[in-house]
């Protein structure tokens, strides 16, 4: 990058010009108020019809550290991380010159200019917008903190002008935001017409530009954590036991708030029961016990903690009993990329334990998704009497996602799987705690309390036979194992099936994904297929992997499997289970912490494809 | 152990109680510990107590960790769910029963590793947590499983069978029970079933995180001169406070107590645990003099048992939390699930 100003030859791009699509990235300082600034201009672009996915990118830090929000509109509803920034707002000093490098050539960057900065600290490629926000605040406010809070939305203000947001959309919501506080309102409300009437009078609106539209319809904006918590409402669960991890202590916490909404009694006694654990271990073992006892129980957590619980997971899995997981993945260990997404944990889930173990894993690909395998995780956990895992991330739990509306069957009961009653047992049906009934490897269980004289047992993890009764013998141990095998294969159809996005034209080439790549993924497929490249793609949603993945695989000569990792775990699930030969998958990953793009897809795949274009017509397979 | 099975008749004589069940209603499957185990005669107490007390079996439900005192809860009470759970984490997964089913009994059987070693934290926040729950330690010592090895409750200065001497302080799990909560804390002998039978009814009778330890000397590998829980050693050195006896509901006390020798505590389910002192200073609702004593008798060799403390006035986990009074997993979808309406309510608040 050019040093000073005299270095920088040629003419400016011109600047950018766009209508709802275009990128705008916040920096500022962790703790500095900025985040709900950040998130009433992203709201206000979505209340005016737009569509935009807004990201936030920040530290392992409550004050002090960088801290970034993207705001991606997209009126064709684009809503994965696109790549590239067309309006910088850097208002922190510590990442200035990265902020200034990431913009576009021809973008702009909106800057606080009460302080004058040099030349140097400037790009001649990009359009520069001064806005002296510290000098205006100063003015308006003697308080220190709320010449600092109110600067915030000073920015909002300036920035409204620039690119056309409608200060009415602003003026109702900060009417719902401050309900309860209403002398907040004018309070904010004149530091948003600080920033737009100084915009107005000095400046000109940009090459960005809003128009109200209608494609957001009615879609809800909402965080992954926040529809997981409501699906384990919906889903009947009961007990929650968990230990603070970033990135889903939120999941938790909005489990409690919904609890205290919806499953409080009238006289103030409550339907749920809520454990903050003493750690990871203890969390998943209160969900063990709870589950064993007939409650519908889970715990939320990450990586670290999938890797303490894993003794308790194997637990579930042998004596089987129902437990749910969130894992809202992230990278790891220690702090720092913690607060970064990843899907990484996918064979630390999939193989959880020692001894042969594997277990179910729901695969959400949005905070939509969250709420629908949130509650059905439940389901499934009873009914095939193990643990299951919500493997969200941190890009769709802590992220607010623009999806469509919840919707809940009201006619829709519990499924509380094998369970025999006392009826049952009164009327003289068998109980063998472990033998396989009705041929899906599942057996019946009973709930402690159940009979006086019928359906006790006693629970071990491995040692016992069909009837529970203690047992070393090989034998046994084998048929129990043969058996769980068969509930394995009897969870695979009972899972999420994939789904399947077929190209335009009949082709031979396929891509896998899952979770939070799939917005990206969408954009990039057609902008692969507006280049010449015809995918087939297929986006899993569960495992175990139901015979229409592998059909898919077969059908297609070559696959991209794309993946938020470094080591390629759904691949390595997919050759491991499904026995599929390394050479026929092909791996695109993307593993830095920060959500794939629509643009590293499209070159990393479109790369691919291209200098395999020789091969192919030599084995003259694909592309037919 | 012995691999002769339990004859299946009873003897027609045998007395019942108010469920019209015998004692050996109450029994296990037969015991796989070494002939002479403590553990047994623990388990043995056990039966006494939930057959004294008339609890229906099904009603109570016992859950363990891993190793010789946690294979114990398959030989008693055979018409109870049981759950040999994972090793040092029988707190949490009685936690979550409990939770669950708050009707229900809870009988937690640990032992000295189980508890002391690599299940320190769980111990400790359960009980901290006020789990409603009888929580008994059967304390050897030693590693029996695993052949002899020091457990973390091992007094420094004890000797183990091949002569090599603990130099690490021990763990007193009872002055831990009492400064982190529990309200109904004792300590017994598994050779002394009069003392102990009392005490473990109450536990079970007791609304709240009822702790016990129970020494427990391990025949195989830790009963020989130099230890200090060997049958020996313990005998000559257990200092009881008091004698407990439970009674529930308005049964008549028929022993004859001179005045001032007895002091009654009633808790909350209407039981009334007689005491007999044997100690005229020892107040067992003192928690801070309790504290204070077993301190000092500790610093003279002596192990103290007896009903060490009890708070009548105990609350549990679910008063803490206000759960509803009928067991969370007997509750319904209409119960649980919220609704289309209440849906549409939430979807219009994300807009």
């Amino acid at each position: 990058m050019p040093d000073t100003l005299a270095e920088i030859s040629g003419p400016k791009p011109a600047p950018i010009a766009a209508v709802n699509d275009f990128v705008v990235k916040f920096a500022n300082v962790n703790g500095s108020g900025s985040a709900s600034a950040n998130g009433l201009f992203a709201k206000a672009i979505i209340r005016m019809g737009v569509p935009v996915a807004a990201r936030n990118i920040f530290p392992s830090n409550i004050q002090g550290l960088p801290t970034w929000y993207e705001v991606r509109v997209s009126g064709a509803g684009h809503l994965g991380r696109r790549g590239g920034v067309d309006l910088a707002v850097p208002l922190n000093p510590q990442t200035w010159d990265d902020d200034v490098k990431e913009i576009s050539s021809g973008g702009y960057l909106f800057y606080d200019s009460t302080k004058p900065l040099t030349a140097s600290k400037f790009r001649d490629d990009i359009h520069i917008i001064g806005v002296p926000l510290t000098a205006i605040c100063n003015d308006a406010y003697k308080i220190p903190r709320e010449r600092q809070l109110f600067k915030n939305i000073c920015y909002v203000g300036a920035l409204s002008w620039l690119i056309n947001i409608d200060p009415a959309v602003i003026e109702q919501l900060l009417n719902e935001e401050f309900d309860s506080k209403p002398k907040l309102i004018p309070a904010n409300l004149n530091a948003f017409n600080l920033g737009r009437d100084w915009a107005k009078n000095h400046l000109t609106p940009i090459g960005l530009q809003l128009q109200k539209s209608d494609a957001v319809g009615n879609r809800i904006f909402v965080e992954g954590n926040a529809a997981a918590a409501l699906g384990a409402v919906y889903g009947g669960a009961t007990v929650c036991a968990w230990y603070p991890i970033t990135p889903s202590t939120s999941l938790a916490e909005a489990f409690t708030g919904y609890c205290e909404d919806f499953r409080t009694n009238a006289d103030g006694s409550t339907n749920y029961a809520i454990v903050q654990c003493e750690d990871e271990i203890a969390s998943i073992g209160v969900v063990v016990g709870a589950g064993w006892n007939g409650a519908r129980a889970f715990t939320c957590t990450s990586g670290p903690g999938i890797s303490l619980m894993n003794e308790f997971i194997g637990l579930s899995y042998f004596a089987e009993i129902p437990a749910v997981i969130f894992d809202v993945q992230r990278g790891g260990p220690s702090t720092g990329m913690p607060t970064r997404t990843q899907q990484s944990d996918l064979l630390l889930a999939a193989y959880a334990s020692h001894g042969d173990t594997k277990h179910p894993l729901l695969l959400p690909a949005d905070p939509g998704e969250c709420f629908t395998m949130g509650a059905q995780a439940f389901d499934l956990s009873d009914r095939l009497q193990t643990t299951v895992f919500v493997m969200l991330d941190l890009d769709i739990g802590m992220q607010e996602w623009l999806v469509g509306p919840f919707q809940w069957d009201g006619a829709k009961q519990i499924d509380r799987g094998k369970v025999m009653t006392a009826d049952m047992l009164e009327a003289g049906a068998f109980f063998g705690r472990y033998t396989d009934v009705d041929g899906d490897g599942i057996p019946f269980r009973t709930y402690p309390g159940t009979h006086p004289d019928k359906g006790a047992y006693f629970t071990r993890g491995t040692s016992r036979n069909r009837m529970a009764g203690y047992s070393e013998k090989g034998l046994d141990y084998q048929d129990n194992m043969e058996r769980l095998l068969k509930k394995f294969h009897t969870a695979a159809a009972l899972v999420p099936g994939p789904i399947i996005r077929p190209a335009s034209v009949k082709t031979r080439i396929g891509a896998i994904y899952f979770g939070s790549t799939t917005p990206a993924m969408h954009e990039a497929l057609e902008a692969l297929e507006a280049a010449g490249h015809h995918i087939d793609a297929m986006r899993v949603r569960a495992f175990p992997f139901s015979q229409d993945v592998y059909d898919f695989i077969h059908a297609h000569d070559e696959i991209c499997v794309v993946e938020q990792n470094r080591d390629a775990q759904l691949r390595s699930l997919l050759m491991i289970e499904g026995g599929i030969d390394a050479s026929h998958l092909a791996s695109i990953l993307h593993y830095d912490g920060t959500p794939i793009t629509a643009r590293f897809l499209f070159d990393a795949i479109g790369k691919r494809l291209e200098a395999r274009k020789g091969t192919r017509q030599v084995t003259g397979k694909a592309d037919k | 152990m012995t691999y002769i099975l339990k004859p299946k008749l009873h003897h027609p004589s045998l007395p019942k109680n108010d469920l019209g069940f015998t004692r050996r209603d109450y029994e296990g499957r037969v015991s796989t510990l070494c002939a002479g185990c403590g553990h047994d005669s623990i388990s043995a107490a056990i039966i006494q107590s939930a057959w004294e007390l008339g609890i229906a079996p099904h009603r109570l439900a016992k859950m363990s960790g891993i190793g010789c005192s946690s294979k114990t809860p398959d030989y008693f009470l055979g018409q109870s769910h049981g759950f040999n759970s994972v090793h040092g984490r029988m707190p949490s997964v009685l936690t979550g029963a409990n939770l669950a089913n708050r009707d229900l009994i809870y009988l937690g059987v640990s032992g000295d590793g189980d508890s002391a070693s690599i299940g320190l934290g769980q111990f400790a926040h359960s009980i901290r947590r006020g789990v409603n729950m009888s929580y008994i330690v059967e304390n050897n010592g030693v590693y029996g499983l695993t052949k002899g090895q020091f457990s973390a409750t091992s007094d420094k200065g004890s000797k183990s069978k091949k002569g090599v001497e603990n130099t690490e302080s021990g763990i007193d799990l009872v002055a831990l029970a009492l400064q982190l909560g529990a309200t109904y804390v004792g300590r017994s002998f598994s050779g002394d079933k009069d003392q102990l039978v009392p005490l473990i009814k109450g536990a079970l009778s007791h609304h709240g995180p009822a702790f016990l330890d129970v020494i427990s000397p391990c025949i195989a590998f830790n009963n020989h001169a130099g230890s200090t829980k060997s049958f020996d050693y313990v005998r000559e050195h257990n200092e009881a406070v008091n004698r407990l006896d439970v009674i529930i509901g308005r049964t008549p006390i028929t022993t004859a107590y001179a005045p001032g020798e007895v002091r009654e505590v009633t808790q909350h389910d209407g039981s009334t645990l007689t005491l007999r002192k044997l100690h005229d200073d020892y107040d067992p609702t003192n928690k801070i003099a309790a504290a204070n004593y077993l301190q000092e008798r500790h610093a003279e060799g002596e192990i103290v048992t007896g009903l060490l403390y009890v708070d009548p006035e105990a609350t549990d986990l679910h008063d803490r939390l206000g759960t509803t009074a009928k067991p969370l997993n007997q509750l319904t979808t209409a119960d649980l699930t919220p609704g289309a309406a209440a849906l549409a309510k939430i979807n219009a608040s994300l807009r």
